[in-house]
């Protein structure tokens, strides 16, 4: 039996990405990462900033994300976000800049718990990449 | 009747305006395809977090404590619409209908009594309101240095409706926009996104559970603002596309009507030359004659 499933990551511009033959998607969950695996039980659940690996017959691949939701349902996994970048492109120059950015929204004095929480990941994930 | 110099001064300026509506007209067909496939490539993600939306609402247990977004907020007092128009004229009806569109639905609001507050996205838009409804609007937002629709921009302007609905500045809030068909028809649409609007469509029903983490409510008050820019960012494509249909539409009609005029102005050269030399030559014979 095979042990695909499709993937199709969007974000509002375009499709972003259309797999068929994955094997295992490993998305960081708002509580944590996660992996999926073909017949996995139909989930919803947000993304918090990570990286998503995907494992696929045709090779892996692994992307940065700031937001986004996930949707798993017979056997589709639906990735909708409005940040991603493909690790391969994201070169130094671009990292520095959104980790500037991150930074300077932590440093916010209004900033609340939650979104401060999400900021801290951002610049943890950010650096962790350098 | 107009002399021949003015004739030849007129023709050729028809011409010369007939070349620029051309131009226009090209232009506006190359923005059209790649507006239009954006259009297209927005579409699957706005379709998809309307699913998700969807299938969650369905789901919640308890609608009560739902989300504000998606219950409102108990009220139906003060309206909020956002008209969104383009930054340029010159594209046929595509403003006056959203217009003329929102124009009634404002009627309609002032004769159930209920306030209204309005947001113009686009110069052309709020150059239209102004007159009649200027004290009325709230803000006005333009995007003149954007080329493109971008999502950026929907968020600017889905967060500075989010946190007026925070502030309970109004209970009701309707977009305005054009929903591109094809190059001839765009319709005028009047789309309400807060409260949602969660229609009871039976298809795609499986009622299969989700499993939610963390659970559905928090999932849901993360969604629906994100919902919101989604929408608003859906509007702004099909308004982008639908703009330069109509330019297209509406410079190609000129075009042809510059044609047209040309023709007959033509015409009417012609058979004022020809009258001049009948004129002339009459004169020539009959002065010739009485010598």
């Amino acid at each position: 039996m095979s042990e695909e499933f499709k993937i199709e990551i969007v974000n509002p511009e375009k499709s972003f990405l259309v797999k068929e033959d994955v094997l295992e998607v490993v998305v960081p969950a708002f509580e944590g990462e996660m992996g999926i695996l073909k017949d996995h039980i139909s989930i919803i659940s947000f993304l918090k900033p990570g990286i998503i690996k995907i494992l696929s017959k045709s090779g892996d691949e692994n992307y940065y994300v700031e937001d986004g939701i996930v949707e798993f349902k017979n056997n589709n996994l639906s990735i909708l976000t409005s940040s991603i970048f493909n690790l391969t492109d994201l070169d130094k120059s671009k990292q520095q800049e959104l980790l500037k950015l991150a930074e300077e929204e932590a440093g916010k004095p209004d900033i609340n718990d939650q979104s401060k929480y999400l900021v801290d990941q951002k610049i943890e994930v950010l650096r962790s990449l350098n | 009747m107009a002399s021949l110099d003015d004739l030849k001064k007129r023709i050729a300026s028809v011409k010369s305006t007939q070349k620029i509506t051309k131009a226009m007209k090209m232009v506006a067909a190359a923005k059209l395809r790649r507006a239009q496939e954006s259009a297209e490539k927005g579409r699957p993600y706005s379709e998809k977090m309307n699913n998700i939306i969807l299938n969650l609402s369905s789901g919640i247990s308890d609608k009560e404590n739902a989300s504000k977004l998606l219950s409102g907020s108990g009220n139906d007092k003060v309206h909020l619409c956002v008209v969104m128009t383009s930054d340029r004229g010159l594209c046929g009806g595509f403003n006056s209908n959203i217009i003329k569109k929102a124009k009634t639905y404002f009627a309609k609001l002032a004769e159930d009594g209920k306030e209204l507050k309005i947001i113009t996205v686009g110069s052309k838009g709020n150059d239209q309101l102004k007159r009649a409804y200027g004290d009325k609007i709230i803000t006005n937002i333009s995007f003149k240095e954007s080329k493109h629709a971008n999502y950026f921009d929907a968020e600017k302007v889905g967060k500075m409706v989010i946190e007026k609905f925070g502030a309970e500045e109004f209970d009701v809030c309707t977009i305005f926009y054009n929903k591109f068909k094809n190059v001839i028809t765009q319709i005028p649409q009047a789309q309400q996104i807060i409260p949602l609007n969660v229609e009871n469509s039976e298809e795609d029903k499986s009622e299969d559970s989700y499993e939610f983490e963390p659970d559905e409510d928090e999932i849901l008050s993360n969604l629906l603002p994100k919902n919101i820019s989604t929408q608003i960012f859906k509007a702004m494509l099909e308004n982008s596309a639908s703009e330069q249909g109509s330019r297209m539409s509406a410079m190609d009609n000129a075009t042809r009507n510059a044609g047209e005029m040309v023709d007959k102005l033509t015409i009417e050269y012609n058979r004022s030359r020809q009258a001049a030399i009948t004129k002339e030559l009459i004169e020539i014979i009959s002065g010739a004659e009485s010598l």
